[in-house]
């Protein structure tokens, strides 16, 4: 499958709840699940392919990026409330965060436990 | 001495990246017919066929990937035999490779109708081909109303396509749902044009397009001319190993004894594809682990996600909780009081806490389960 040209992409970083720290550069348009799954980086498990099946990409976002994201849909809110690792008010499932350039430099925790 | 994998889907590719999340350092090889990198097949049918996603993000990982996990992927490539004697497959090209243990994932094809002009989709070749058919159309026959054909008529639905669908038996998803959860279906696809004709054979294919989605066959010749048993599918323990010790089958042509049907059953989903490619890894790596993950499934058609935990199958009781009126309900399923199964409808919440219920073996009552103001939560605290 080739890439046609070189995508845009902005700098995420993701922290494990052991406290590895990861920062990637994410094709705008990818998912943050994605950027994960594609950088092999632990503490997300996407069990579905980012479908929003399965609740096992659940992110803690640090605060002050919450007001740059997409309002939080319907499905992904009844699946947070069941999340393997408890719902904070910044939960979001990665799989629902599309990369922007706006959300250059973002960073997010993975938390103890998906399944 | 190495580990061979043959076939290069959700299965295959999940036993090699968990092997090597396991830490397993021998080298691995993981060989696939089609041509591509190994790739997720339900986009194929829903976002990609409604132009909402381009067929490169169906790539489980970039080609980079397989180089820096030490993965060596093999393409358009395939597993001629086994010589289960000298533990060593040969390929196609008349490459032969040598496997301490090797683990069959060939998957299935679809099953083909003898109608001249048919699309099917399975891979990616079908959806690139079945989307261009789809775009010069301008009516659609779909022949099956299973998860695939209904996935198929939507997207055409939405594409402003008029289509017909034709389903042989007398209500939508027989072989999976309950007939409260087909008559939803039904009369969802109605609201969107579509006309579902059912009872109804093959159609007369005056359609510019005909599309059939009638199931899969298993790919189990490789294994039949090893000489392993193979019934419905390759058979396997619990540990997913065949009669050979050091050969393990998984995945859609995989029949392994299933805890929840009581019984041994092959499934076709990304669910078991996947959580058996973790077992298959672990059991290699040198645990020990059975396998006993909650089948679930999903499908989304239209603004409705259907998702299904455990196997509905020997039900004798079925509670609906919430109102098919309001489009957000599930079905639960008991068979001799005990819960076996939960059909949710955009209730993705539910689904999760039926998919725990199964998992914990926990008892939830039919009252309990018919009783909304019940809260599931408290089952599992």
């Amino acid at each position: 499958m080739p890439l046609f040209g070189k995508k845009e992409t902005a700098s995420i970083t993701y922290i494990s709840h052991s406290g590895a720290v990861n920062r990637v550069d994410v094709p705008v348009g990818d998912s943050v699940m994605e950027g994960a799954i594609r950088n092999n980086i632990e503490g997300i498990v996407a069990e579905c392919g980012g479908a929003c099946q399965c609740g096992t990409c659940h992110v803690y976002v640090e605060p002050q990026f919450l007001d740059r994201l997409k309002p939080v849909q319907d499905d992904e809110n009844e699946m947070l409330n069941t999340t393997a690792s408890p719902r904070q008010p910044n939960s979001r499932l990665g799989c629902q965060i599309e990369v922007t350039l706006d959300l250059d430099g973002l960073v997010v925790r993975t938390p103890p436990r998906q399944i | 001495m190495s580990v061979v994998i043959a076939g290069a889907g959700q299965a295959g590719f999940q036993t090699a990246v968990s092997l090597r999340a396991a830490g397993y350092l021998e080298p691995i090889t993981l060989i696939g017919e089609e041509p591509y990198l190994p790739y997720q097949r339900p986009p194929l049918s829903k976002g990609f066929l409604l132009g909402k996603q381009g067929i490169e993000s169906a790539a489980l990982r970039p080609e980079s990937f397989y180089a820096a996990q030490r993965i060596e992927l093999i393409t358009g490539a395939r597993v001629q035999r086994i010589e289960p004697q000298f533990r060593s497959v040969v390929l196609s090209s008349g490459a032969r490779v040598s496997y301490k243990k090797l683990v069959l994932a060939p998957g299935a094809r679809v099953r083909t109708l003898p109608l001249a002009g048919i699309s099917y989709l399975r891979t990616c070749t079908d959806a690139v081909e079945l989307k261009q058919r789809l775009n010069a159309a301008a009516e659609i026959a779909v022949i099956g109303g299973g998860f695939i054909g209904l996935e198929v008529a939507a997207a055409a639905a939405v594409l402003g396509k008029r289509v017909t669908v034709f389903e042989m038996q007398n209500r939508l998803m027989a072989r999976l749902v309950s007939p409260v959860v087909s008559e939803f279906f039904r009369r969802v696809h109605g609201e969107h044009g579509i006309e579902i004709r059912l009872s109804s054979p093959a159609p007369d294919p005056r359609a510019d397009l005909v599309v059939a989605g009638v199931g899969v066959l298993p790919n189990l010749e490789l294994a039949r001319d090893a000489g392993l048993p193979v019934a419905n599918g390759i058979i396997v323990d619990e540990y997913l190993r065949t009669a050979d010790e050091n050969i393990f089958a998984i995945g859609d042509c995989a029949e392994y004894p299933n805890p929840f049907a009581g019984a041994r059953t092959r499934l076709e989903s990304v669910q078991n594809a996947v959580d058996q490619g973790k077992t298959a890894a672990a059991n290699i790596a040198g645990r020990n682990e059975a396998y006993r993950a909650v089948p679930w499934f999903w499908t989304d058609q239209f603004d409705v996600k259907l998702q299904m935990a455990g196997l509905s199958g020997g039900a004798d009781r079925e509670v609906l909780r919430g109102d098919p009126e309001s489009r957000r309900f599930s079905v639960f399923y008991f068979q001799r009081g005990r819960l076996i199964a939960v059909d949710s409808i955009n209730r993705p919440g539910e689904h999760l806490m039926a998919r725990k219920l199964l998992a914990s073996g926990a008892v939830l009552t039919p009252e309990q389960a018919a009783d909304e103001s019940f809260d599931l939560h408290t089952i599992l605290a």
